[in-house]
């Protein structure tokens, strides 16, 4: 069994510091430990909400070094604060920061960490277990963590935070003595949010090799029109016929719209992992036996030249 | 002169990568392979430095026996040389051990001034590797790199984060990944692919590293157990009508009434 029964969470997202919470209490009362929260940052308010959210106790460190991420002075924090809390577990989040400070802290505390892990358990041993994506995002791996301190990173929305309940605990302030950033931040620029690339699209219409010629792509400019879309394609389409830039797929872009709609796509195992976390999937293709209907909300077995300007034109009746 | 040392992992080429319909798991035995994609981007980032300003560049790999064959490529696109570090025992171990190896063999190949790989690797998706080097290095390290230059022998790259972009400074040596926005890499012409076959290219063990194989495999952490494609979880309604127009209105239908289209 384990030695080391209690779980620290961290995340400079204060919204996934509280969905830590809700997996980090889970495992937590598992191990028979307590879940310690870090905070991290200068000019630090609302510790105490955490404690409803499932914390037992909050570390704080409140420091200007750590005004602005910085790997070193941050990386000292955690540290710090896993020496304190001597965690068996250490969940931290998924952003790309996250994830680089998390491979630090686990390569400074000589031991293991999983990668943006959707589904987390302790197995009866004691040991970590975890599911994660793989090969491009088109497999989940179970994998298991069996050196202490168990280090994972998840990302947003993969665990849920917990209602809130009227529990408290203890707010601990950590005097560090935090190092200076070695990287040095000369310029920081806000991404505009008018180019809102494939990735943050609510709603995509894509192309497969379904259309025979390029100006073909006018039927679904026309229905990307009608649905306020944006343009996507299969790796052919971009790579080997070069009609667009960029493709969706395992080597490409991966999108997660609320509403994607495949025209003319067979549906590689390629492809599916770049479309997977799309909200509603829409498929229109010619053949009966084609991947993508099993993959799809909603299809329709038909040609795309037919049923392109007729979906447009039914679109555009409903919306107005 | 820069020293860059580019590490490469070589992997199944996922575009190949088919899975079984039986069993869910990934056919990856006879697959072809290939140079991670990002990693092939660092390799290139490395080079149109060395345009730039001069200096030399070594691939590093951690593979086994069909390293050689695909670290062709990389000097080929132009690599000046290739340390390969083959060990069956090293076989399957996580990246605490996989960085331990390749801090051992940076040591052995010696003085460097830049550490380049992809932000991850395509198959594992583990993106530790890079950090988990300058932590055992102790050397500073800028992650996520979409443009890099040297200005008065200082990296300067500029970083693609999700809220920001962030322009900034670092003293060499370093370690830095990129990721696929930094560029196309280059295809190498078919003289180059001939020279390449002539440039120095070494293999090594764990025991050439001073290192026990067996010991790093038993401390590795992170194990495997399965790996298998998700079970699809959809509707799959099929929409039927005796004529298109009727089935694209039935479409239209239940689109908007998922509301997905609002907002």
């Amino acid at each position: 069994m384990s030695v080391c029964k209690n779980v620290l969470v961290y995340s400079e997202d204060r919204e996934l510091v509280l969905q830590l919470l809700g997996k980090g209490r889970a495992l937590a009362d598992k191990a028979g430990g307590e879940l310690y929260a870090l905070l991290l940052g200068s000019g630090i308010t609302g510790a105490g909400e955490l404690f409803g959210y499932g914390a037992d106790m909050v570390y704080v460190v409140d420091d200007p070094k750590l005004a602005q991420f910085g790997l070193e002075p941050y990386r000292a924090a955690v540290l710090e604060a896993a020496g304190k809390a001597s965690p068996g577990f250490i969940l931290i989040g998924a952003t790309k920061r996250g994830k680089e400070l998390a491979a630090r802290v686990a390569a400074a505390l000589d031991t293991g960490c999983m990668t943006e892990c959707v589904r987390l358990d302790i197995d009866g041993e004691g040991k970590l277990r975890a599911e994660r994506l793989t090969y491009g995002g088109s497999t989940i791996s179970t994998q298991v963590s069996k050196r202490e301190p168990h280090v994972a990173t998840v990302p947003a929305r993969a665990f849920e935070k917990l209602e809130p309940s009227p529990r408290s605990g203890e707010v601990i302030e950590l005097d560090v003595d935090l190092p200076d950033a070695r990287v040095k931040i000369l310029e920081t620029r806000e991404k505009g949010k008018g180019d809102l690339g494939l990735e943050n699209a609510p709603v995509i219409v894509s192309a497969g090799r379904g259309f025979k010629e390029q100006g073909d792509l006018r039927l679904l400019e026309e229905l990307a029109e009608a649905l306020g879309a944006k343009m996507g394609c299969t790796r052919p389409v971009a790579a080997d016929l070069g009609w667009m830039d960029e493709w969706i797929g395992i080597s490409g872009r991966k999108v997660a719209p609320k509403l994607y709609v495949a025209c003319g796509i067979s549906g590689t195992i390629q492809h599916a992992a770049g479309i997977r976390d799309s909200q509603i999937i829409v498929s229109i293709n010619s053949s009966e036996t084609a991947n993508i209907h099993d993959m799809s909300d909603y299809s329709i077995v038909g040609d795309i030249y037919t049923v392109l300007p007729a979906l447009t034109k039914a679109i555009k009746e409903k919306v107005g | 002169m820069t020293r860059m040392i580019v590490l490469l992992k070589d992997i199944i080429d996922l575009t190949e990568m088919k899975i079984d319909p039986a069993t869910r798991q990934p056919r990856t035995e006879g697959v072809k392979r290939r140079i991670s994609e990002l990693d092939e981007r660092a390799l290139e980032a490395a080079l149109q430095l060395k345009e730039k300003g001069g200096g030399e560049i070594v691939a590093l790999s951690m593979g086994g026996g069909k390293t050689r064959t695909a670290l062709l490529k990389a000097l080929a696109m132009g690599a000046d040389s290739a340390f390969i570090v083959n060990d069956d025992g090293l076989a399957g171990v996580d990246a605490l051990s996989t960085s331990k190896v390749l801090k051992a063999a940076l040591e052995k190949i010696g003085d460097y001034d830049l550490i380049l790989s992809g932000e991850m690797t395509l198959d594992s998706l583990s993106a530790q590797v890079g950090p988990r080097l300058a932590e055992l290095l102790d050397l500073p390290q800028v992650t996520y790199v979409k443009r890099i230059e040297i200005v008065e022998g200082k990296i300067r790259a500029e970083r693609d984060l999700e809220d920001v972009d962030e322009v900034v400074e670092v003293e060499m040596p370093a370690v830095v990944s990129v990721v696929r926005e930094i560029n196309e890499p280059r295809i190498p012409s078919l003289m180059n692919i001939m020279k390449a076959k002539r440039k120095p290219t070494e293999e090594w063990d764990a025991a050439a590293l001073g290192l026990l194989a067996d010991e790093l495999r038993a401390n590795s952490s992170v194990e495997v157990l399965k790996v298998e494609a998700p079970v699809v979880e959809r509707k799959r309604i099929v929409i039927e009508a005796a004529t298109v127009e009727e089935a694209a209105a039935k479409l239209a239908e239940a689109i908007v009434g998922e509301g997905v289209l609002e907002g």
